[in-house]
């Protein structure tokens, strides 16, 4: 309790100083306009985020709670004026959209088109029956055709993209000639690239296998994955310390103005 | 087969043979593009569903009084504030009719600078949990352990001012091997290797999971209970 | 009250140390203002090439897909590339597929094109697309017509109206673009704009990448993707070639990620320092076992 009491005197007392501050002009005072508050908003929000460093805490509780509920709410909003009312409205029903919503579409849509566009109101309309524990199974037939999209989209594009494309790039020459003559460096980096992704997918296919030339292939196969994995880690920590520095930059420069 | 089951599976082949012949057939490209535009349409709906999912799960929360209630009250009040600021688009200087971001608006400023530090911050933690894991659990095991470990050593050294000081004295026959030259290279070959042979693998899944979808053989639209 | 034994007590202890140490060598450097020049790598200046080599007045399909967790990395980026696509002079076509991407194109606009730019007219020069839901079917639609994915602005402006976006009026389907420039922190981004929209339309695609995803595109790369920027690195190489070439953008502003490389390299050395010390630790605890 001590130990709480004094952690809060200090902090009360590192916000009058920050007052005090901001009152002389150093950094933006929050009482002078929606855009300094904000940013005050925006720094106690960072502070409470990252005070999970130091233990779970009702600060950054809230602050979670804050950020879910205000994504969820943004996510809706979005949907709402980007997709629901350009195409889902202007289709079925242009007259509310121009009328309620100030829109400039056009209102002379045919009803063929109108009844078209009712079948992905009753589909999204089935989708929200899985709210209800004792209607969701209606929402199946939504189910079905988002499912049926995707299954279409990505058979074709990992057909093509993924797996043809891929192989049209793997198999190159071995042998690689440049202006001056035959380019050793080159093409030791073509058999390194091909003999690589064979191993690779020796690896994925034939793991099984203890000892024979698919097994060393696939063990060299997996030393390439290594190599990968190891990349990627180093790429993960680049990209979190990024983060980092991106939020002590507003902190620093946007709010307390120190650099 | 029931019709309850078989509308599914039916509509499921359909729409998936109209996507696929409608790249090889381009009297039904129209035809592809308003399913895909369904597709879209029914996503924002699925916006909708999760919304109010969450305000469902946290209204059930306060109602039963259950631990920690008082931060759904906190969730559903942000949920509700910033819906409302969206959707009637409240202190828009463009109005109702205006781009919903729109400089000056309410919503502008929750996104600015509610919603844009949160998501950061919350997210800036994980630069101190990967610096904890470097310490604590990256550790050389094995062979495959040690190559993982030197080339995410020499990638994170690389990408710094420091790779290049670190073998400037090579010298300049040697420059290939030069810290500089060696990550580009690291990308451009083993790395590219590896990662051709994942996409290429995951292809192959996509693509059978994807079959065996549209064949009606795997039905993940079924829901619980059956 | 819960006693935590010796060792729990060490390891909260350490683990405070180590983010308090992270804390300092991120801070340190940026308030000391540490920054290095970058050499620009092969992959960045065939990317620069790229941008160099457009004409006036091509049309460049610029695609913001990412969101604020993410900005770190992909806001300068976003920012050299269409400081650059404005130095070039060519038509932006601004769109995102993620819902927290508007955001980030008003601010580009706000911040880069309209206050750098101001020859730059809406409608003539760039446009506002918005967003779109729907991941990856969206790059379908717009694969074969692009007006009906996107069938206004921001503003709710017809893509139809020619008097008010004359610019949309030559834009049938992808493939009247010249080039795709998409900035992406994850799904969906440079992986659904290559395979569902750059290789069937045959439009050259660039961009950038968080660092974390970027081991998706390099398969990719150079045959169906010009190239990615990764992370802030790629972003400041490419910051680094943009003043080499255009002196006159020695701002603050245009320096943004070569000023974080300062923190950023501080804070590799530290994490190296740390795998370092682990293993150190490791090996010894190993062989003190070992004797024993």
């Amino acid at each position: 309790m001590t130990r709480k009491l004094i952690l809060a005197i200090v902090c009360l007392a590192l916000l009058l100083g920050l007052l005090i501050r901001a009152s002389s002009g150093a950094m933006p005072n929050p009482f002078l306009d929606y855009q300094n508050l904000g940013l005050w908003v925006g720094a106690a929000l960072t502070l409470f985020a990252l005070s999970f460093l130091y233990g779970d805490n009702p600060f950054f509780r809230f602050t979670e709670h804050v950020f879910v509920g205000v994504a969820s709410a943004y996510w809706m909003v979005q949907g709402f004026w980007g997709t629901l009312v350009p195409k889902l409205l202007a289709n079925l029903a242009p007259e509310i959209a121009v009328s309620l919503f100030r829109m400039d579409f056009p209102v002379g849509v045919p009803w063929t088109r109108r009844l078209l566009y009712a079948l992905p109101l009753l589909m999204g309309g089935l989708l929200l029956t899985r709210l209800h524990p004792r209607a969701r199974r209606a929402g199946s037939w939504t189910l079905a055709f988002l499912v049926g999209i995707t299954a279409g989209l990505r058979l074709i594009a990992f057909l093509d993209a993924g797996f043809m494309t891929q192989i049209q790039n793997s198999v190159v020459s071995l042998v690689a000639v440049s202006r001056s003559g035959f380019d050793l460096g080159k093409s030791l980096d073509a058999i390194l690239l091909t003999g690589g992704v064979i191993c690779c997918l020796l690896y994925f296919f034939f793991s099984r296998r203890e000892s024979g030339p698919v097994a060393l292939a696939g063990r060299f196969g997996l030393a390439v994955l290594m190599v990968t994995f190891g990349a990627s880690f180093g790429f993960s920590v680049m990209g979190r310390v990024a983060v980092l520095v991106g939020r002590m930059e507003f902190l620093l420069h946007d709010w307390l103005g120190i650099i | 087969m029931s019709l309850v089951a078989a509308v599914p599976r039916g509509i499921v082949l359909v729409v998936a043979i109209v996507l696929i012949v409608a790249m090889f057939v381009p009297p039904l490209e129209p035809l592809r593009e308003e399913f895909s535009l369904f597709f879209n349409i029914i996503a924002a709906f699925a916006f909708v569903l999760g919304g109010a999912s969450l305000i469902g799960r946290h209204a059930r929360k306060i109602r039963r009084r259950a631990s920690g209630y008082g931060y759904s009250v906190v969730c559903i009040g942000a949920f509700g504030i910033t819906l409302a600021a969206g959707l009637l688009k409240l202190g828009n200087p463009t109005g109702i009719g205006g781009d919903v971001t729109a400089r000056g608006s309410v919503f502008a400023w929750i996104v600015r600078y509610v919603f844009g530090p949160a998501d950061s911050g919350l997210f800036a933690l994980l630069a101190f949990f990967i610096a904890s894991a470097a310490f604590r659990a990256f550790r050389v095991r094995n062979r495959e352990s040690t190559i993982m470990l030197v080339t995410a050593f020499l990638l994170l050294l690389g990408r710094t001012f420091l790779g290049g000081l670190v073998t400037s004295w090579l010298p300049d026959r040697l420059e290939a091997f030069e810290l500089p030259n060696v990550i580009p290279w690291i990308m451009s070959v083993p790395l590219k290797a590896g990662s051709r042979a994942i996409l290429i693998g995951v292809a192959v899944g996509a693509i059978a999971t994807s079959l065996r979808i549209i064949l009606g053989i795997d039905r993940p639209y079924r829901g619980e209970g059956k | 009250m819960v006693q935590l034994g010796r060792w729990a007590v060490m390891n909260v202890t350490g683990r405070r140390c180590i983010y308090l140490g992270m804390l300092l060598a991120v801070t340190v450097p940026m308030i000391w203002r540490i920054s290095f020049k970058e050499h620009p790598t092969p992959m960045v200046r065939d990317i620069f090439a790229t941008i160099e080599k457009l004409p006036k007045n091509a049309r460049v399909l610029f695609v913001c897909d990412f969101d604020p967790a993410s900005a770190a990395e992909t806001r300068p980026m976003e920012d050299a590339f269409a400081r650059h696509l404005c130095l070039r002079g060519v038509g932006l076509y601004c769109l995102t597929l993620w819902p927290t991407g508007p955001i980030e194109i008003d601010r580009t606009i706000r911040d880069v094109i309209a206050l750098e730019f101001p020859s730059y007219r809406y409608g003539q020069n760039f446009v506002n697309l918005g967003y779109m839901s729907g991941n990856e079917a969206v790059v379908a639609v717009a694969l074969t017509n692009f007006k009906k994915a996107f069938s206004t602005d921001v503003h709710n402006i017809s893509t139809h109206d020619a008097s008010r976006l004359p610019m949309m009026v030559p834009i049938e389907d992808l493939a009247s673009f010249d080039l795709i420039v998409d900035v992406s922190a994850g799904y969906p981004g440079l992986n659904e704009w290559i395979p569902y929209g750059a290789i069937p339309a045959g439009v050259p695609i660039v961009g950038g990448s968080v660092a974390v995803g970027s081991p998706e595109i390099f398969p990719y790369i150079p045959e169906q993707c010009g190239g990615i920027l990764v992370g802030v690195k790629g972003a400041a190489e490419y910051e680094q070639l943009l003043l080499e070439q255009y002196p006159q953008l020695d701002r603050p502003e245009c320096r943004i990620a070569l000023e974080r490389m300062g923190p950023q390299t501080v804070a590799h050395l530290m994490i190296i320092g740390l795998i370092l010390l682990g293993n150190g630790i490791h090996l010894w605890r190993r062989h003190k076992e070992a004797a024993a």
